[in-house]
């Protein structure tokens, strides 16, 4: 029985291999895409673009730009004289934001009186516009910090501290880096999956193993090897870059990481599988990879989180096999969890890959043309 | 050319589509099912983040400070008795963050000192945790503003945030997602689309068919080209009516504009996918490399989510070969901001330049040739 289903390995893994080209996707662009994506995929700013209209001409105002020319989150990029020309600078984005100071600034501030901060900013891209206030926010929370001790205007009653846990830095770079483990393993283990039965089909050459004395459960078996070998290498070795090229630290323990890779990549291949004997060519079969990769990407958390999706929406996720190997990536990472604190990842996804591995082979007996 | 001949290819490939109803399903009902799904499901807009408060020992200044923390939206407050259990909560991910009010904290208020308030975020997701320390910084200029009124005194801040948000005044982030998603989902259908077709057809011998008919190369492309462009423009006003009806986007901009932007960017998504069809000739391939080129760029480089500014300068270099991303630009200035002429020549100028592009290459090595 080993003998047969190592058979059908050898020639699935040929399938895949002998063109030069299927090689190559298979190898060199999860490489690229985890080298752009893990610089690209960042919700840090740096660098917002801002500009100056300054009618105080105090010492105040320049102190508190001082600040901003100073700060390594912000980069002046004008300096205005006009309030006409602060529209065409946002509206060409150009500028981020326009911080304007009022002509009364600095003598406001000198008679113990509050003066306005205005900031103009760019909302179309929302997220970006709510980092970049809180930026100012902070820049401002240290000029008020510092005016006030200096001009004598008393004490704040109190003040935050805030320290983060797991992340002291805040680097969205964590967060977003070993999410790419857990994308790219999805894409090409559901790819390799998803048309290896549907490759056949189109090809006539399914019936023909059908008839072999190769049971369902060993076709099933021989049909996911290859997929989940393959998977498992690509993780393997993203795992490695995400260590040691972006030096993201590793603090759990790996048998947990390992585990749930294992879960991850057979509840995977049993979703590709399954989409490949519902399909009758190979373009129904990307098209189903497609059709389930997509939404499964986008919502996993890989970037926004699931807390912020409506509840019915929420439930959905529960059926995303990347969900939960998220958590686990991270958990592993970051907060340095072991199998213990991860059960309530692991038997979801386990459910996930029992059900879909059962379906896919019912199907590869019941749907015949 | 010979336009009975191309029509004739273009029926061929009309009736080819209606037989198998995949182009149809990538080209509608793809579309829909992704425009509602992520639609309603990506928002960066973080609300009723649960909380654990410790209040080591509560007093009438702790509690109005919890209370502002309970009347804000943003936060849904949880009661815990000790740092320690708020701390494995923490750990548990059952909560996001901890606000920790010490036992010294009135004491501190009451003697015009400068008290200190604990919070402990969960630095995991580093976007979600610095929102929810913007919204607790919130919370806690309120509690200054308020604590300064009662006691009949000014507010003790020097400098003051006045911001005025353009454009997307209520900071909606789906306002923003939707129509980048537009950009996204019509980069999938535009692509896949034709890359397997012309695939297909070398796959299935069917091409070596139509070269010896007396057919030219650019009718066999253009007898592809046409059938797909307004089964896509179709897909893209379905997509941009339910941005508008469903999601309530507001669009400001004109619709002309959109339109025409749309069709540029149509083109480059086609001729980029018969140029991956026509140099992968095999389904596989043309469909990994159509993946691999379309989805994930799209949603990465584009600006859809990423902000492109934020990226190094070389992966900022990189994003400008990603078609996506001027067609991003374009919807989220159309959408929301209106007619920005700068903006929008520009990047039609660079969608015009990547359809000539991959539309040019795609003939020129499609030759009739067998290898």
């Amino acid at each position: 029985m080993l003998a047969r289903i190592w058979a059908l390995v050898i020639k699935e893994f040929l399938a895949i291999l002998r063109d030069k080209k299927s090689r190559l996707v298979l190898i060199g662009p999860p490489l690229i895409q985890l080298l752009v994506f893990g610089y690209a995929a960042t919700f840090d700013l740096n660098h917002i673009p801002y500009a100056v209209y300054n009618q105080d001409a105090g010492f105040a105002s320049r102190e508190l730009l001082g600040d901003f020319q100073g700060s390594r989150a912000f980069r002046q990029v004008a300096v205005l004289h006009s309030a006409g020309q602060i529209a065409p600078l946002i509206e060409q984005g150009k500028a981020l934001l326009v911080l304007q100071i009022g002509p009364n600034f600095t003598a406001d501030l000198l008679r113990h009186q509050q003066a306005p901060l205005q900031v103009i900013i760019d909302g179309r891209n929302s997220n970006t516009a709510t980092l970049a206030l809180n930026y100012v926010n902070s820049v401002l929370l240290s000029f008020d910090n510092r005016w006030a001790a200096t001009q004598q205007w008393g004490r704040s009653p109190a003040q935050l501290v805030v320290r983060a846990w797991f992340n002291p830095n805040l680097l969205s770079r964590w967060f977003i880096v070993p999410g790419i483990v857990a994308l790219l393993t999805l894409v090409v283990t559901l790819l390799v999956a998803g048309l290896s039965v549907a490759r056949e089909r189109e090809q006539g050459t399914f019936d023909q193993l059908l008839v072999t004395p190769l049971t369902p459960g060993e076709i099933l078996l021989g049909k996911a090897l290859p997929g989940i070998i393959i998977g498992a290498l690509e993780a393997v070795f993203i795992s490695l870059a995400v260590v040691f090229w972006f030096h993201v630290p590793l603090l759990g323990s790996i048998p947990a990481l390992a585990l749930g890779l294992l879960l991850f990549l057979l509840a995977a291949v049993g979703i590709g599988l399954m989409i490949s004997s519902l399909s009758l060519t190979q373009q129904q079969g990307l098209l189903g990879v497609f059709l389930f990769l997509v939404p499964a990407v986008i919502l996993s958390g890989f970037a926004t989180p699931i807390a912020n999706m409506p509840a019915l929406v929420q439930d959905l996720t529960y059926l995303n096999p990347m969900r939960y190997f998220l958590v686990i990536v991270r958990g592993v990472f970051l907060q340095g969890d072991n199998i213990s604190l991860l059960w309530n990842q692991y038997w979801p996804l386990a459910l996930i890959a029992l059900a879909s591995m059962t379906a896919a082979s019912w199907l590869f007996r019941h749907r015949m043309h | 050319m010979n336009l009975q001949r191309l029509r004739a290819l273009i029926h061929k490939e009309f009736l080819q589509i209606l037989r198998d109803p995949s182009a149809i399903a990538i080209a509608f009902l793809m579309p829909m099912f992704l425009l509602f799904l992520i639609g309603y499901g990506v928002s960066l807009d973080a609300r009723h983040v649960p909380v654990a408060v410790v209040v080591d020992h509560p007093t009438p200044q702790t509690s109005a400070f919890v209370g502002g923390l309970q009347e804000s939206p943003y936060f849904h407050p949880q009661l815990y008795d000790s740092i320690q259990r708020a701390q494995h909560a923490l750990l548990d991910r059952q909560v996001s963050a901890i606000l920790w009010l010490r036992g010294d904290f009135s004491r501190e208020v009451l003697q015009g000192e400068t008290a200190n308030i604990g919070v402990l975020v969960n630095g995991v997701d580093a976007n979600d945790a610095r929102i929810v320390e913007g919204y607790l910084q919130g919370v806690w200029q309120n509690w200054l503003q308020q604590t300064a009124v009662d006691a009949g005194k000014p507010l003790l801040v020097p400098v003051r945030v006045e911001s005025r948000i353009w454009f997307n005044p209520a900071l909606r982030s789906r306002d923003y997602l939707v129509p980048g998603l537009i950009a996204v989902i019509m980069t999938l259908t535009g692509a896949l689309l034709t890359a397997l077709v012309v695939a297909r057809e070398w796959e299935r011998g069917s091409m070596e068919a139509l070269m010896a008919s007396p057919v030219t190369m650019a009718e066999i492309l253009l007898g592809k080209l046409i059938p797909y462009f307004l089964i896509g423009m179709g897909g893209m006003l379905l997509s941009v009516a339910l941005a508008v009806w469903l999601f309530a986007v507001p669009l400001v901009g004109s619709f002309w504009v959109l339109l025409v932007c749309s069709s540029l960017f149509l083109l480059a998504a086609l001729g980029m996918g018969l140029l991956i069809s026509s140099v992968a000739r095999n389904q596989f391939v043309a469909g990994q490399i159509a993946i691999i080129v379309t989805f994930l760029p799209a949603f990465i480089l584009s600006g859809f989510i990423f902000d492109i500014q934020s990226m190094p300068t070389p992966i900022q270099f990189i994003t400008h070969i990603v078609a996506a991303r001027y067609f991003v630009s374009i919807l989220q200035t159309v959408f929301l901001a209106g007619d920005v002429w700068p903006i929008i020549l520009w990047n039609s100028l660079a969608l015009l330049l990547m359809a000539i592009f991959f539309l040019g290459i795609t003939l020129l090595r499609s030759r009739k040739r067998l290898d």
